[in-house]
């Protein structure tokens, strides 16, 4: 009798994701061991270093010029694409990271009160509110008491499980862009989303709106996720096997009815694009974008968005880049309804929260033009937008957090008349991330958008491209209106104050600003890189 | 009896899933309909494993059931904490972010 054969397991090919989620596990027990003094500063610290770590580990295996390999018994391949998808979500995390961390600008931080943390500083008022009570008679005493109180439990530490959900998070979108199966894809989607859901509802202010993100998150991100696993279903019923390079034998030759292969892709690609936020599956967006925390939003924006599509260029090109032709029609139509959607919608929002989200979604149907090219072109063009969008909106996001007004931030549109006289830097930098989401040359943005068109071009995609085009345009309106609205309007007497950023934002919002600068400038390093990638299989 | 019985069931269930997500209103009904869905996928799974003689749909089965009870730690865990502050589950209620 043999023993059961084991996989071989290429501990260096892994070790990014093992880095990650083994810091995952650790930051779960420090949670419990540690006291709640200085817990926040050593979770923070492990958090950074663990993606510090991985991101090197990212560039050694990157530049070793080791080959692509399909390891863990062919449940994940570390290739090309996937190491650059890799290098760009760690390079993502550091700067959400940071802006999770940050408690420079509300005290405290942005998430909710650790509970434990809570009980001992309103003990703490009650008691000296009591002794005070003692000496002096009279209401005045008892209000200063209750004001202290609200002060004192205002700048209560948050919670530190931020840092073990995000390093989760984290590690799942990692194995999601390189899983070579769909099961292992399923199972990463869930790792990826579950923190997510929780970190949307997990915000100091607006608690109503956080929480309600939250469910309505977790409800729609649920349901997204049995479609993918019924498309999974019906694809193992056709192929016999949930590898994605069999999958794609499978249709070559296949005597199976191929209702079963074209009705496993739509569900499939329904849940898929559902985490890009790909409009019509759109609708949870805007609602959770503008709910959740700013700092949880800017890593929702960038890392998920470069998952996903990570995730469907590897379905697209592996396992149905052979029957392309059958079901790219569908998709113009997806990608066309995303684009207008976005950019119409997008008009209509008085939130700048909102109109960012909408903005998402326009760009999700860009970035879907050069996925649906399966073509190396395509690729490279993807992956180089997904890496220049990701930086562009996290810096965004840290400048939105700096808007504020009595309850938290003022993220209405009106609140933003005139900022480029209140803050004239804060305004400086919105303006040119706008910019770049404009595509206006100099940008990363605009790099971005010629690479994927000009792909989509190639592959034989113009309509679609002279949409997107027009598309562009419009939604080039609301990014100029609300620079327009900052510059040459009147501030508001009672309008919001713009906070100075502690050492945490300003690295993050820096990092965005300049790397959304240099990409747009010199995009030819970063291009190059994209160029060669291919997939394994 | 043939297997594909088991496919149009497994169909069934999965549509009655999907409706109900989408016509009911506690988000805890809801839920129960998602739960549906996955097990839908489940019975699918494994007559596919049945039909191809493989035993790959019978494994995939519990990665499955497992996903799922995680999801249900989380989920019900979020409606608890809105259903605290609201004291409702109704996903009509959960109405500040809309447009």
């Amino acid at each position: 009798m043999t023993g059961p054969a084991f996989p071989t397991v290429d501990y260096g090919a892994l070790a990014p994701m093992l880095i990650i989620l083994g810091a995952a596990c650790v930051s779960v027990l420090l949670e419990a061991l540690l006291p709640l003094r200085g817990r926040g500063r050593a979770q923070l610290t492990l958090t950074l270093v663990a993606i510090v770590a991985a991101f090197l580990a990212v560039v050694v295996r990157a530049t070793s010029g080791a080959p692509a390999v399909t390891t863990l018994a062919g449940a994940l391949a570390v290739d090309g694409p996937s190491l650059f998808l890799w290098g760009t979500l760690l390079a993502l995390a550091v700067p959400s990271v940071l802006l999770l961390a940050d408690r420079s600008i509300e005290p405290g931080g942005a998430f909710v009160a650790d509970p434990v943390a809570l009980a001992e500083a309103e003990s703490r008022e009650r008691v000296s509110a009591g002794t005070r009570g003692g000496g002096r008679v009279g209401g005045s005493g008892g209000s200063g008491g209750s004001g202290r109180a609200a002060r004192g439990t205002d700048a209560v530490e948050g919670h530190t499980e931020i840092y073990p959900l995000v390093l989760f998070a984290l590690g799942g979108m990692i194995v999601f862009c390189a899983a070579d199966d769909l099961l292992t894809m399923f199972v990463a989607l869930e790792v990826l989303s579950l923190p997510l859901y929780l970190l949307c509802g997990l915000a100091r202010r607006r608690r109503l709106m956080s929480q309600e993100s939250a469910v309505k998150y977790f409800l729609l991100g649920a349901f997204s996720s049995a479609f993918f696993l019924y498309g999974l279903a019906l694809l193992y019923g056709y192929a016999d096997s949930v590898k994605l390079s069999d999958i794609s034998l499978a249709a070559a030759g296949s005597l199976r009815p191929d209702s079963l292969l074209f009705g496993g892709l739509a569900l499939l690609v329904v849940g898929l694009l559902f985490k890009a936020s790909v409009g019509p599956f759109h609708t949870w967006t805007p609602d959770v974008y503008q709910g959740a925390p700013t700092s949880v939003t800017a890593f929702m924006a960038a890392c998920t968005k470069v998952a996903a599509f990570g995730a469907i260029l590897r379905v697209f090109t592996v396992a149905f880049g052979s029957t392309v032709w059958e079901w790219r029609g569908v998709l113009w139509i997806v990608a066309i309804v995303s684009m207008v959607v976005g950019a119409v919608l997008g008009l209509t929002q008085t939130d700048v929260k909102r109109m960012i989200a909408y903005s998402s979604v326009a760009h999700a149907g860009f970035l879907l033009l050069g996925a649906m090219a399966v073509t190396p072109a395509g690729l490279s063009a993807t992956l180089f937008y997904l890496l220049a969008y990701g930086f562009t909106t996290v810096a965004l996001f840290g400048l939105v957090s700096l808007v504020r007004g009595p309850d938290g931030e003022a993220t209405h549109l009106s609140a933003w008349a005139g900022l480029g006289r209140r803050s004239p830097v804060v305004a400086a930098a919105v303006t040119f991330l706008m910019l770049a989401l404009a595509g206006i040359p100099l940008t990363s943005g605009f790099t971005a958008k010629f690479a994927v068109f000009s792909a989509a071009l190639a592959d034989g995609m113009t309509p679609l491209v002279i949409v997107a085009l027009v598309v562009s345009a419009v939604a080039a309106f609301f990014y100029l209106r609300l620079i327009v609205l900052m510059y040459f309007s009147e501030p508001a007497a009672d309008g919001p104050t713009v906070s100075v950023p502690g050492p945490f934002t300003t690295v993050a919002i820096t990092l965005g600003v300049v790397v959304t600068l240099l990409l747009g400038v010199v995009p030819t390093a970063v291009l190059g890189w994209a160029d060669g990638l291919s997939f394994l299989g | 009896m043939s297997p594909t019985v088991y496919l149009l069931l497994s169909a069934l269930l999965f549509a009655i899933g999907a409706v109900g997500v989408l016509v009911r209103r506690n988000a805890i009904v809801v839920f129960m309909c998602i739960e549906l869905m996955l097990n839908a996928v489940n019975l699918t799974l494994v007559t596919f494993a049945r039909i191809n003689g493989s035993l790959g749909g019978q494994i995939m089965a519990f990665f499955v059931m497992v996903v799922a009870a995680a999801e249900v730690v989380v989920g019900l865990s979020i409606i608890m904490a809105i259903f605290r502050s609201r004291r409702s589950t109704s996903v009509d209620d959960a109405n500040l972010l809309k447009y």
